[in-house]
């Protein structure tokens, strides 16, 4: 019993300190809004909801059940009531039920997953067919059948670093914003390829019920229809690597009419900005335009100074191969070093972007070469 | 620590050369064993604990604060493998070591000199996993699942880390076949297996489930390793493989993993249950038949954790049904806990809290899991805070409660003194509070699509993240006192009654003295 006085002490400040602190988490409860899925814009999603309901009440309802017993028994039969503990143990009758209708609430579950199951994986028919690739860090989008066939575009994260280094306040969609949207026309079946080009990425839109991983070397499928137009966010969903968690989706759904009329500016645009890989560049063009390419595909890991994050990410700046002969640079650009992080651009870039940007490495920072480097130099050295 | 170890150095110095550091490393007693099993899994539980709260204090505020991405991989990876492999399995290999030989009526461990060897493999394994943190590249942030290929991009840490298993699972199995084997040959006469606490049931099953998957891990780390190194390409399409086989070998280790650690907490429970219920577990036979079935669907439903990888419908069809059968043994444990309660005469000392907080949130963690079985809610959940929230539930409020449970239950038979009752409450409220503070919010992040695994977030996740951070820092601390009262009770406890729980009836309480001397059973008991 000696011991009880200052433990009682603590106990006393401790209740204090307990109250305060779920004071604070209350008011947390409060102000969140988020407590269940996000709001359905499809079929499928909606049907998601419904099963996540169904099984909720019924697992509820078990649950409370159970623990009403093992409650009643926590207040009814204590020693401290004088309550005196029966022998027995065991009930061939009650043993039998208690796995039978388990048993028979799985098959009531079951069944309506399965329907489901089936509706999510019928990728037949699709109106328009999107292949989805995973780079690390950013999505690469191909319309490959349907309406817009041909249009291509690459979607990086939109949100400035000032925000992520809370430099500067964050803006609404911090996180969930991209410079190029993925367009799709509402109302239309939509299947999505997923390949990926380095590790494996999954894509993701909780609106629509379709996630499917990214898998490098090989094509996956998944489909859904928008039901209502709107723009819907979402992000990278399996573990990619440093910026695993800045890489968002962002799918807008607009009307028919709109959708056509997207589709003809996108191939306007792709028509003018059409890169001629036969012109001569000068060293200031080439340097500016190479500025654009790197602030899109490089800083991650090399930079905006140039100095890297060593010793994974080596540095640009003043790095013996930048410096060195520039078919070295070019080749290692093109087709990256294997078992790295310095993925091969050959592909994603064209020769006039890569031209700049070798151009501009070598011609930044501490780098004074001179030397600009003309888009046929690239695509002499393409395999 | 140091007064078990006086105790019982001075009682007994007739049986070994050496005294201090040497004892313990030299040590074949299967109590010593159980001990540093017990003190090495605390210290990786702080280590790993350390890290978890590095996570939350990232994830306190949405933006970049503490820790750049690389680093905050790092830190999820190695506070995942750390708890796994360093704090929830050796800590039951440590209760596997102690109580076992007691409960059958056994002097020892079968291998008693492979007992030491498997402990000591624990240390360098452990080392090899935090050293990783000072090679260039740092520690592996791949997940504790180490999927390929991200994890052919890593530094000299994956390779650090891809031996680090080969230890723990070489150790793993060693103390596998070790517990076999005694449970198998050293019963005491009349020991018959379906006589044995079910506390050494659910060892044995769960030795075979060792023995089974704890290969087939090495396997995939070994095929990472000559990915990365001998050009081999296992799981690189380029080269004729293919990434997702990482995952089905992986898996195929990890969900039978997932009983690793969950059969000894039943185990646990169901030692301590009927004590202070005062009355014999309800249906002891069909609890061994359930652990069995567990155990045996537990290699058939490995796929529920790739969904989204891109099956067939008929594969995912297959391992739902398959997963979902696992409710019905689970549902059978889970009543048959509830009926040996019922019309019992209940105290409720730490021991008693912890198993019926273990119970009850266990139970919780287990509806997850049944709406994670299903593939169209799966779909949504995958690779959310959802599954974080869920495995949360049973591997801490599941296996560490049951620990814990197991620690406040059997402190006065290994060392003779009683832990401060008060403060082992407090422990348990404090625990359960904050458990549920820290992980429950989760279940809302997952729902509303926060992705797992990611160091900042969109600001629609912040108050959760905050009130869940909140919470952790409050488990944390909570474990602090666990260490006090652990410690208080071994230097100034108050001295033990020879049988401390009235209801407990397995060998070590009705056939040997409190504290047990260092020795036991070198005579089998007689058994009515
Ligand atoms: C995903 C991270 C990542 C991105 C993005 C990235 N790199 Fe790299 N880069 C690396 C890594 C890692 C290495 C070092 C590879 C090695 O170990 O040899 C590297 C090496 C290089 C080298 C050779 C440097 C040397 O000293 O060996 C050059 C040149 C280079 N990168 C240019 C670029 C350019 C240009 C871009 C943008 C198109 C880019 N990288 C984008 C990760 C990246
Ligand atoms: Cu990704």
């Amino acid at each position: 019993m000696k011991a009880c006085k200052p433990a009682r002490g603590i106990a006393t400040r401790a209740a204090q300190l307990l109250a305060v602190i779920s004071g604070w988490a209350l008011s947390g409860l409060a102000l969140a809004a988020e407590w269940n899925l996000r709001p359905a814009g499809s079929k499928i999603a909606t049907e998601i909801h419904d099963l996540h309901e169904y099984v909720m009440i019924l697992c509820t309802v078990i649950f409370v059940g159970v623990f009403s017993f093992m409650f009643w028994s926590v207040y009814a039969h204590r020693k401290s009531k004088g309550h005196k503990a029966a022998q027995f143990h065991e009930n061939t009758t009650i043993e039998i039920l208690w796995t039978v209708i388990p048993a028979i609430i799985l098959v009531i579950i079951a069944l309506p997953a399965t329907r489901v199951v089936i509706a999510q994986k019928d990728t037949s028919n699709p109106d328009l067919t999107i292949k989805v690739t995973g780079y690390q860090w950013k999505w690469g989008y191909d319309y490959v059948k349907g309406e817009g066939e041909g249009i291509s575009f690459i979607s990086t994260l939109a949100t400035p670093r000032e925000q992520i280094e809370n430099r500067a306040p964050k803006g609404e969609h911090y996180l969930l914003e991209v410079d190029n949207e993925l367009v799709v026309p509402v109302g239309k079946k939509v299947r999505i390829l997923t390949t990926a080009a380095d590790v494996i990425h999954s894509w993701w839109m909780p609106s629509f019920g379709a996630k499917q991983d990214a898998i490098p070397g090989f094509i996956r499928d998944m489909h859904f229809r928008a039901e209502q137009t709107g723009t819907f966010r979402s992000q990278c969903v399996e573990l990619c690597g440093k910026e695993h968690g800045f890489m968002p989706i962002v799918v807008k759904v607009v009307t028919q009419d709109e959708y056509g009329k997207w589709v003809g500016d996108k191939m306007k645009l792709i028509a003018a900005a059409a890169d001629d890989p036969n012109k001569q560049y000068a060293l200031d063009e080439l340097r500016t335009r190479g500025e654009q390419v790197y602030a899109k595909n490089c800083v991650a890991c090399h930079q905006a100074t140039g100095k890297g994050m060593p010793p994974a990410f080596p540095p640009l700046d003043g790095a013996k191969i930048v410096l060195g002969p520039k078919d070295e640079q070019i080749r290692i650009v093109l087709n990256g070093r294997p078992k790295t992080a310095m993925a091969a651009f050959g592909g994603q870039l064209n020769d006039v972007e890569l031209a700049a940007l070798v151009t501009f490495t070598r011609n930044n920072w501490s780098n004074k070469t001179g030397e600009a480097i003309q888009p046929a130099e690239v695509k002499a050295l393409r395999k | 620590m140091s007064a078990v170890i006086d105790t019982h150095g001075h009682a007994h110095d007739h049986h070994g050369g050496y005294g201090g550091v040497m004892r313990w490393i030299t040590t074949t007693n299967h109590k010593d064993i159980g001990t540093l099993y017990l003190w090495f899994s605390f210290i990786m539980f702080m280590v790993g604990g350390v890290m978890a709260l590095a996570i939350r204090l990232e994830l306190f505020s949405p933006g970049i604060q503490f820790f750049n991405p690389d680093l905050f991989n790092q830190f999820t990876t190695m506070h995942g493998l750390i708890m796994v492999f360093g704090a929830i399995m050796p800590a039951f290999v440590g209760f596997a070591n102690w109580q076992i030989p007691m409960m059958i009526g056994a002097p020892d461990m079968a291998f008693a000199r492979l007992n030491n060897w498997s402990f000591w493999l624990l240390p360098f394994a452990a080392s090899l996993l935090v050293i990783s943190f000072f090679t260039p590249g740092g520690a592996p942030g791949v997940g504790w699942t180490l999927y390929a290929p991200l994890t052919v991009q890593m530094g000299v840490g994956m390779d650090l880390t891809i031996f680090a298993v080969h230890l723990l699972g070489m150790s793993s199995i060693l103390g596998s076949i070790n517990i076999i084997t005694t449970i198998l040959n050293m019963r005491a006469p009349g020991m018959n297996l379906m006589r044995m606490p079910l506390f050494c049931w659910t060892w044995l099953i769960t030795a075979y489930l060792l023995v089974a998957a704890m290969p087939v891990l090495a396997g995939a780390v070994t095929m990472s390793l000559t990915d990365r190194h001998f050009g081999t390409s296992f799981f690189n399409a380029a080269g004729g493989g293919d990434p997702v086989l990482y995952q089905h070998i992986f898996w195929f280790f990890g969900h039978p993993e997932v009983y690793i650690i969950a059969l000894p907490a039943f185990g646990v429970v169901s030692q301590v249950i009927p004590a202070f219920s005062r009355k014999p577990l309800f249906g002891y036979a069909s609890m061994v038949y359930a652990t069995s079935a567990i155990a045996i669907l537990s290699f058939i439903v490995w796929a529920h954790h790739m969904y989204t990888v891109g099956m067939p419908v008929q594969g995912q069809l297959f391992f739902m049904y398959a997963t979902t059968l696992i409710a019905i043994p689970t549902g059978v444990k889970v009543f048959n806990w509830v009926a040996t309660m019922w019309q019992g005469s209940l105290t409720f000392e730490t021991p008693m809290l912890f198993a019926i907080g273990f119970l009850f949130l266990f139970t919780l963690g287990g509806f997850t899991g049944l709406v994670l079985s299903l593939v169209p809610i799966d779909i949504q959940l995958h690779d959310t805070y959802y599954v974080v929230a869920h495995f949360h539930y049973v591997m801490v409020a599941g296996a560490l409660f049951a620990a814990f449970a197991g620690i406040y239950f059997w402190l006065p038979k290994w060392t003779g003194r009683m832990y401060d009752e008060t403060l082992g409450k407090w422990h348990f409220w404090l625990t359960m509070i904050f458990f549920n503070i820290t992980f429950f919010v989760q279940h809302f992040l997952g729902l509303a699509g926060m992705p797992r695994r990611i160091p900042d977030y969109p600001l629609m996740f912040e108050s959760w993240n905050k009130v869940s951070s909140i919470g952790a820092f409050g488990f944390g601390l909570a474990q602090l006192l666990f260490l006090y009262v652990v410690l208080k009770a071994i230097r100034s406890g108050a001295k033990a009654p020879e049988r401390p729980w009235e209801g407990a009836d397995s060998l070590e309480w009705t056939h040997l003295p409190t504290p047990v001397p260092y020795h036991t059973f070198e005579t089998p008991p007689v058994l009515k």
